[in-house]
């Protein structure tokens, strides 16, 4: 059986810590079986350009703050089957979200993060993907088939929903997941 | 005639139960489980939060648990597939009204809303989340207010006025606009009817009330309302 015909695992970041990615790889040894059995084609530490086509699940991690993720998320959604968001921030915004009290909170964190609080040359810095007016999770802005909530989510459910997306089962949430 | 149980059914269990109880204490009785939120043992319950609907066989209605008596001959139903539906949609609501982060909050795992939205399954809020900016008021010496992560449940009013008998917190505004005042729309720290009890922090149900330098664990008390009115020798 060749490598092309194993179910096919993207894992994208977008804005969070990457701590759900931790909770991931966390799974520890049993990430061995896991690679017997998916092929992964996407992922912060893959070298690929393009995000491909026809992948079988992809976990997102974190909300939705830029125009460039707002353009990948709609790349992906059109590429994959199950698409899973990964987390709080991917689930609620959480932290990222923060900013969506504040006016221009846009402005505001760009301001805060290069201005206010840098001593040397501070200025908002050019060519890097434009802020959204407002954060966004995941499912305000596309379609998403399941939920992981909890900051970060246990890797034993993480491992949970894959093994049963796998298995071609609806994973259920309830009672073993939590926000926060 | 007054003295006589009430025979009803509640989840097809035959159950009596005296006068003028309510669903919500016969159902406790039993050991049905009905989801409460506003609702605290020893103080005035008043429908706020909507998590204790129940159906009631014979009416299109739906009514709340923790404030409706209960009559001779009542069919209810406390767990359908239509009631955990519009339980849901009373979480994500109050999930969607404020700020509620969990990650960032000082009740993370020792919060009521936290825990209930686990219980009955809400793992994503589908409305628009509210982000606000309401504001907070650490002015008093230990005890703190962020009105961000209050549901209004009206839990600290409620035991402010019954139990310490100070009636220092109450409402103010309307709709998602009200907010719990201290005095007459005073900071904390000029408040001249507070007793520093804590009572408010220890029943609060979520982060909106804490105490300072405090661990939230350490703090939350739910029991104290019915500890201390079996102290005072009430029923």
């Amino acid at each position: 059986m060749s490598e092309n015909k194993k179910p096919t695992l993207a894992i994208i970041w977008f804005s969070g810590c990457s701590g759900c990615h931790m909770s991931f790889l966390d799974i520890d040894e049993v990430l061995m079986e896991l690679a017997k059995k998916v092929q992964l084609v996407y992922s912060p530490l893959i070298d690929v350009k393009d995000f491909p086509n026809q992948v079988m699940i992809t976990l997102i991690e974190g909300a939705v703050t830029n125009e460039e993720q707002l353009s990948m998320l709609k790349r992906v959604r059109a590429g994959t089957d199950i698409l899973v968001a990964l987390g709080d921030c991917a689930v609620t915004g959480n932290v990222a979200a923060l900013r969506n009290a504040e006016i221009d909170g846009d402005f505001a964190v760009l301001k805060r993060a290069y201005v206010d609080t840098s001593y040397h040359n501070p200025q908002i810095p050019k060519g890097v993907p434009k802020l959204l007016k407002r954060v966004y999770p995941l499912h305000e802005k596309t379609t998403v088939d399941y939920y992981v909530p909890g900051c970060p989510p246990t890797s034993d459910n993480i491992l949970y929903v894959l093994t049963e997306l796998l298995a071609g089962r609806a994973p259920q949430m309830e009672k073993i997941s939590k926000f926060g | 005639m007054d003295d006589e149980p009430i025979e009803l059914i509640i989840d097809g269990i035959q159950v009596s139960a005296v006068h003028d109880a309510t669903i919500l204490e016969v159902a406790k009785q039993y050991g049905i489980y009905i989801p409460t939120l506003c609702d605290l043992e020893g103080l005035t319950s008043f429908s706020g939060c909507r998590l204790c609907l129940v159906e009631i066989r014979g009416s299109p209605k739906l009514y709340p648990a923790c404030t409706t008596p209960v009559t001779s001959g009542m069919e209810i139903i406390t767990n359908s597939e239509k009631l955990k539906e519009y339980r849901k949609i009373c979480l994500s609501l109050l999930l969607s009204e404020r700020t509620h982060v969990c990650s960032v909050c000082i009740a993370n795992n020792n919060c009521e809303l936290q825990d209930l939205s686990n219980k009955l399954g809400v793992d994503h809020v589908s409305f628009e989340r509210n982000w606000t900016k309401h504001t907070i008021d650490s002015g008093h010496d230990f005890l703190v207010i962020d009105r961000n992560r209050c549901i209004l449940c009206t839990r600290c009013i409620r035991v402010c006025q019954e139990i310490e008998g100070a009636h220092t917190l109450d409402l103010k505004n309307r709709g998602k606009d009200s907010q719990i005042t201290i005095d007459f729309d005073a900071l904390w720290g000029d408040s001249c009817s507070c007793t520093a009890c804590r009572k408010c922090a220890k029943v609060c149900p979520t982060g909106a009330i804490y105490i300072e330098d405090e661990l939230i664990s350490k703090t939350k008390d739910k029991n104290v309302v019915s500890f201390l009115l079996k102290r005072r020798m009430y029923k």
